[in-house]
């Protein structure tokens, strides 16, 4: 009896998930409707125009798509040159130090900030350093976001790749050493090769996280409705054009806002589940 | 009549892998080229240990410390570069572990390739041919040279490992239990070959299979707790060994 209710309560608990799940789609879908009805699915993904003058009012996602694959993939740029030599360092040169360790606790801390707060140090530390630098005249922007986002996906990527890095059995190694490879030549035809798809997963995953990061990039990307013309210019990412605009926004605007967080829940929910393939994949091979 | 200048010698040669305690003890032995030597002993006397130490792969692990010589062709190693060394020393080890992201082709090339050397296409070409050959791996893989390595049996993944290191054209061939992870056929294609080979390169092997030191080696160590503590014939070592302990282990009284 007793066991039956616990049973119930689990088989309860369990069908929360799918539930809410679910619900947040249907939501999406049944809200965002108005606006893919009223534009045309497939004009409102491509038209870049987004004013909300009364009368003529017209919305199109266009420039926030661009700005999110803008910030994301820029982050990525910025990211693999410091999390590649950082997942080197851990996971090959010095596993298993003391030095090793201390690097990735450091990394864990990093990973675990409150993207407000990077929020905060992008806007008063580095946006004045891209303003005295005159990189740029308002100092916010997609290459503002970019740089604080790689600054947040690289710890991410970093451990998950080093992690990858340490599973190259030492067989193969000690192999390549055997006929006479120096460590730089182990690496790069050895580990890295082995490696790569695991690694290749890794930033695919870190790819997913910049997709969907609102906060820093609301602070920092300069919040203009018009598609960037270079990395300097301000613009908007999907998730920072809902973050800002969802409060004063109703009717077809607002399903318009909730049109484009559903192509973003779309996207990194692909993004995710690809990843997560390639790793599996990656692990068990 | 003159003794023959050996190939390989190791004098009073150690290995400790911590401060306190020596798995290889002031070894001495002087290994003859072209002969196939079995290194036997019970579990954990320091076989591969004492055979890592002849190619310097003790010197990826900055904590373990070799100390006396070992002389190649009268030189040195531990004086020497361990790239060079390696490169003379060829070595294979008790599971085959060719290249999983490299071909058949480019597993045989990989000595090559991991050393920056660049050869011409006839040349890579006949080296492949060439060294499969001599590991009587040709005709099985000579129509799939561009799969990967990883796709072969393990016999054959263990003779591909053994057509990459004699790719370099080493001088002396170090094998750790080769044949452990193998079965009775596979195995004995490998005692084939080496016979074969023999007239190549030295072949130092670790065994734990007297069966096969008695088939295929002409000069035997026994080594008991880091000592080596019988070197010399092997028909002599099996038939009237002079060593007690090396009585005990052969006749399965230890280890
Ligand atoms: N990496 C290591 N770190 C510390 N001690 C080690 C290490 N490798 C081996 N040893 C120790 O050194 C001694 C000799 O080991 P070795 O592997 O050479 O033995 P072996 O004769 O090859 O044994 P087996 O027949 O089991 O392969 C053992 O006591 C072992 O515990
Ligand atoms: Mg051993």
């Amino acid at each position: 009896m007793n066991d039956k209710l616990y049973r119930g309560f689990l088989f309860i608990a369990a069908l929360v998930v799918p539930v809410v799940c679910g619900g947040v789609v249907y939501a999406l879908v049944t809200d965002a409707y108005e606006a893919f009805e009223y534009f045309g699915f497939f004009r409102f993904l491509t038209s870049s125009e987004w004013s909300y003058t009364d009368g003529a009012e017209q919305y199109g996602a266009l420039p926030f798509i661009t700005g999110t694959l803008m910030t994301t993939l820029l982050a990525l740029v910025f990211c693999i040159p410091f999390s590649l030599p950082v997942a080197l360092f851990v996971g090959e040169y010095f596993r298993d130090t003391q030095v090793a360790a201390v690097l990735g606790t450091v990394t864990d801390l990093l990973a675990g900030i409150p993207s407000i707060i990077y929020g905060l140090w992008g806007f008063y530390t580095l946006r004045p350093v891209i303003m005295a630098l005159d990189i740029s005249e308002q100092g916010s922007g997609i290459l503002t976001a970019s740089l604080v986002l790689a600054i947040m996906i690289t710890p991410y990527a970093s451990s998950l790749s080093a992690e990858f890095i340490k599973m190259v059995p030492n067989d193969l190694k000690e192999g390549a050493y055997s006929l006479g490879a120096t460590h730089a030549e182990v690496v790069r035809k050895v580990v890295f090769p082995v490696a790569g798809s695991g690694i290749f997963s890794s930033y695919v995953l870190a790819i997913g996280r910049a997709l969907g990061e609102t906060m820093t990039v609301t602070m920092l990307i300069g919040n203009t409705n018009n598609i960037p013309e270079s990395i300097t210019s301000t613009g908007n990412s999907m998730a920072s054009v809902i973050a800002n605009q969802f409060g004063e926004a109703s009717d077809l605007r607002l399903s318009s806002l909730i049109a484009i967080g559903l192509v973003l829940f779309l996207i990194t929910a692909l993004i995710n589940m690809v990843g997560k393939i390639m790793i599996k994949r990656a692990r068990i091979s | 009549m003159e003794p023959v200048k050996p190939i390989l010698e190791f004098k009073k040669t150690c290995v400790s892998y911590t401060r306190q305690t020596m798995a290889v003890k002031y070894v001495s032995a002087a290994i003859e080229r072209n002969t196939i030597t079995a290194i036997m002993g019970p579990s954990g006397c320091g076989k591969s240990t004492l055979l890592r130490a002849a190619n310097l792969m003790h010197n990826l692990y900055p904590n373990i410390r070799v100390d006396g010589e070992i002389l190649l062709n009268g030189e040195n190693i531990l004086a020497m570069q361990p790239i060079d060394v390696r490169r003379k020393v060829g070595m294979v080890f008790q599971r085959p572990a060719p290249f999983p992201t490299m071909s058949i082709y480019d597993n045989v090339l990989s000595g090559f390739t991991l050393n920056g050397i660049s050869l011409s296409k006839s040349e890579r070409d006949a080296t492949v041919e060439r060294c499969l050959r001599s590991v009587a791996l040709w005709d099985e893989v000579k129509d799939v040279l561009n799969k990967k390595g990883t796709f072969l049996s393990g016999g054959q993944q263990q003779r591909l490992c053994i057509a990459r290191a004699l790719a370099m054209k080493p001088d002396v061939l170090l094998m750790d239990e080769p044949t452990s992870a193998l079965d009775p056929i596979a195995t004995a294609h490998i005692e084939e070959l080496m016979q074969e080979l023999q007239k190549e390169v030295t072949i130092l092997i670790v065994t734990h299979n007297m069966g096969q030191a008695m088939r295929i080696s002409s000069k035997s160590m026994f080594m008991y707790l880091g000592e080596l503590v019988e070197y010399g014939d092997t028909a002599t070592m099996f038939s009237n060994p002079s060593d007690e302990r090396t009585k005990a282990y052969l006749t399965g009284k230890m280890g």
